[in-house]
């Protein structure tokens, strides 16, 4: 018998490819795991080894730990992305439904503005909003963090269009029902539209998760900061730094979004094609 | 239970209008079907008398109050949408109850936690469970009660859409479509059930189709719309057999009613295809449009003959088409014995009685006939 699966020269090339990309992705966190588990003399020296002589992880750990507070940073970490998503979902909803399912007039002006504040990028009004936080005195603060994101025009373009494919009957029989048009939002549209909110939310919370601009020019204090900025506490250029136990700070402070990620990688995948997010 | 009275409703939307002053009485306890091609605005005209679109201008009443500008939950109708428009979080068991809670229980009663807590929450909630479970015995749904609407056939959905419409013992109930979703088997077996329904509750029923059968079948009265006007309003033997106006006497009935060409002379004769027909009528001389039933046909005898170009034999009927000279479309005869059909191309010959033809003037308006002993053959069709 001759062989019935040749494997196609296509496939294989394919999967070279496919093995060469997901190297040169992995080839960053396979550095960091690799530093983070040398003690500070391996990783200064010449020869490239990634699998260290000497296992220095633990130290690392307990230095990263003992240097910085990393626990509380988390914690700002969860305070602030679980406070921005909320406050985005409960302006972005009844937005999104207003621009969706209701009539009036300068409807499409609105959303046209939607559109517009889609192009402006965040840098551009850092400065303004800075400002105007300085002049209310909110600067160092969680609020600082928060309130310059609550309104998310990409959260309000992202919830308008599946609106959209929520067929009408359905509002049309919840006002039969005598539910109230806030209580459509909330009770119909919000449960018709999981997926999409979970998408936004995965959005929102790994952009602000990762945030370091806004955090580094708002804050001031050392309890109020965030993961990335803790991770920098350990870059010192007087004392030269110390890249073991950065890598270690960095390893905890990707952990919540890794694990996120393996638990809900379908999710994950389908909220970011979603999203037409590379 | 309700009358519904409406008066020069208008409607237009981007400048077309839509409704063109709509007056119309439904009486209490009927079942009375809108009908008419689609874009003719019965379902504008639905979602008017639901209150979820303003009219521009005339005024809705039920039961002698009028309710512009009355939200649509407190006009107490329930409406049954074409797409059944469940709630596809919810069980069919909470998809009947969002109208009773939202009617029964409080706001604070209905939050998510805080609720349970509350002490009348319980003693409602029993309330709704069991009206839920007596309709859901009525519609036969009981064991369907747990499933999400995903999880249930056409005709089920149909049933929770039903259910969570009677749930609320509403004055009235508006259909829009609801039959067009379900395979035609389904659709036969849900007109009865609908039918039955209304037999059992009384209740008043709206019911908005584009398909003539339904109407027929169901309704104790049918109003046909065209181009958003209301042209005729009758019972089903009324607009079946006494159209008012062509668009009318087309679209009921299927297959379509015949339409020939005829002439009406100088003293009142009809000519048609170039033979006198012993009818006359008061009508200036002119063109004329002369409508038959396919059933009234009558193949084999006749002043017109005609060639055989299709047959089709349903089993307990055969409708035989016919070309014919001198008319542009093909004419179609009613056979109720298929066990004689005419061959394939042979040329038949067929006429029609007297008191089968309708006759149109070219506005397409209803022109009265008597036949030729000077005796009237029924009253003209009121419009």
């Amino acid at each position: 018998m001759t062989n019935a699966h040749p494997i196609p020269f296509r496939a294989i090339l394919r999967h070279v490819l496919l093995i060469a990309g997901a190297a040169l992705m992995l080839a960053p966190f396979i550095w960091m795991i690799s530093t983070a588990s040398k003690p500070q003399t391996e990783i200064f020296s010449s020869e490239l080894h990634l699998i260290p002589h000497q296992f220095a992880l633990v130290e690392n750990l307990r230095e990263a730990f003992a240097k910085a507070n990393l626990l509380r940073f988390l914690l700002n970490g969860i305070i602030v992305t679980v406070s921005i998503f909320v406050l985005q979902v409960m302006v972005a909803l009844p937005a999104a439904y207003a621009l969706a399912k209701l009539r009036f007039l300068g409807r499409e002006t609105l959303f046209a503005l939607v559109l517009f504040g889609i192009l402006i990028p965040p840098q551009a009004t850092a400065i303004p909003v800075f400002l105007l936080l300085h002049k209310i005195g909110l600067l160092d603060s969680y609020a600082a963090l928060v309130l310059p994101f609550t309104i998310s025009v990409f959260g309000i373009f992202l919830m308008r269009q599946f609106f959209k494919t929520v067929p009408d009957d359905l509002v049309d029989a919840a006002r039969m029902d005598g539910i109230s048009e806030f209580g459509i939002v909330w009770r119909v549209m919000l449960p018709a539209a999981i997926p999409a909110v979970t998408a936004f939310g995965i959005f929102s919370v790994v952009a602000h998760w990762n945030d370091y601009f806004w955090p580094l020019i708002v804050l001031n204090s050392e309890h109020l900061r965030t993961p990335p900025l803790a991770v920098a506490h350990f870059r010192n250029s007087e004392a030269g730094t110390s890249y073991g136990p950065l890598m270690a700070a960095a390893m905890v402070i990707i952990a919540p979004l890794v694990i996120a990620f393996l638990f809900a990688q379908r999710r994950f995948i389908e909220g970011i094609t979603l999203t037409g997010i590379k | 239970m309700a009358q519904i009275e409406l008066s020069a409703i208008r409607k237009s939307f981007d400048g077309t209008d839509v409704l063109k002053g709509i007056d119309f009485r439904i009486a209490d306890g009927e079942f009375i079907s809108l009908v008419g091609p689609s874009g003719c605005g019965k379902s504008t005209l639905l979602r008017i008398i639901a209150g979820l679109e303003p009219q521009d201008s005339g005024e809705v009443h039920i039961d002698g109050r009028p309710v512009d500008g009355i939200r649509p939950s407190a006009r107490n109708l329930a409406m049954v949408f074409q797409s059944y428009a469940l709630y596809p979080h919810l069980s069919a068991f909470d998809n009947i109850a969002v109208p009773l809670r939202m009617r029964r229980l409080s706001a604070i009663e209905r939050l998510p936690l805080l609720g349970a807590l509350l002490p009348g929450r319980r003693a409602k909630e029993r309330h709704i469970r069991a009206d839920i479970e007596g309709i859901a015995e009525q519609l036969d749904i009981s064991p369907l009660l747990r499933r999400k609407p995903g999880q249930l056939s056409g005709g089920q959905r149909q049933r929770v859409a039903v259910g969570r419409a009677m749930v609320r013992e509403p004055v009235a109930f508006l259909f829009d479509e609801p039959l067009s979703n379900l395979d035609a088997k389904l659709r036969v077996h849900m007109r009865a059930e609908l039918a039955e329904l209304h037999r059992r509750l009384k209740a008043t029923f709206v019911y908005v189709t584009h398909d003539q059968a339904e109407a027929m079948t169901m309704s104790s009265r049918i109003a046909v719309m065209m181009g958003g006007e209301l042209i005729q309003a009758g019972t089903p033997a009324e607009i079946y057999n006494e159209p008012g106006d062509i668009r009318v006497a087309e679209f009921i009935g299927s297959p379509k009613i015949n339409v020939l060409p005829g002439r009406i002379r100088k003293d009142g004769g009809v000519d048609v295809l170039g033979t006198a027909l012993k009818l006359t009528c008061n009508a200036a001389a002119g063109d004329c449009r002369i409508g038959v039933r396919p059933e009234r046909i009558e193949l084999g005898t006749g002043p017109f003959s005609g060639t055989v170009v299709h047959l089709e034999n349903l089993g307990a009927e055969a409708f035989v088409h016919l070309a014919v000279e001198g008319i542009g479309s093909r004419l179609i005869a009613r056979l109720a014995d298929v066990k004689h059909l005419p061959a394939m191309a042979s040329s038949v010959a067929f006429g029609f009685a007297p008191d089968a033809v309708r006759m149109f003037d070219p506005a397409g308006k209803r022109i009265e006939l008597r036949m030729e002993q000077a005796e009237r053959i029924r009253e003209p069709a009121h419009v």
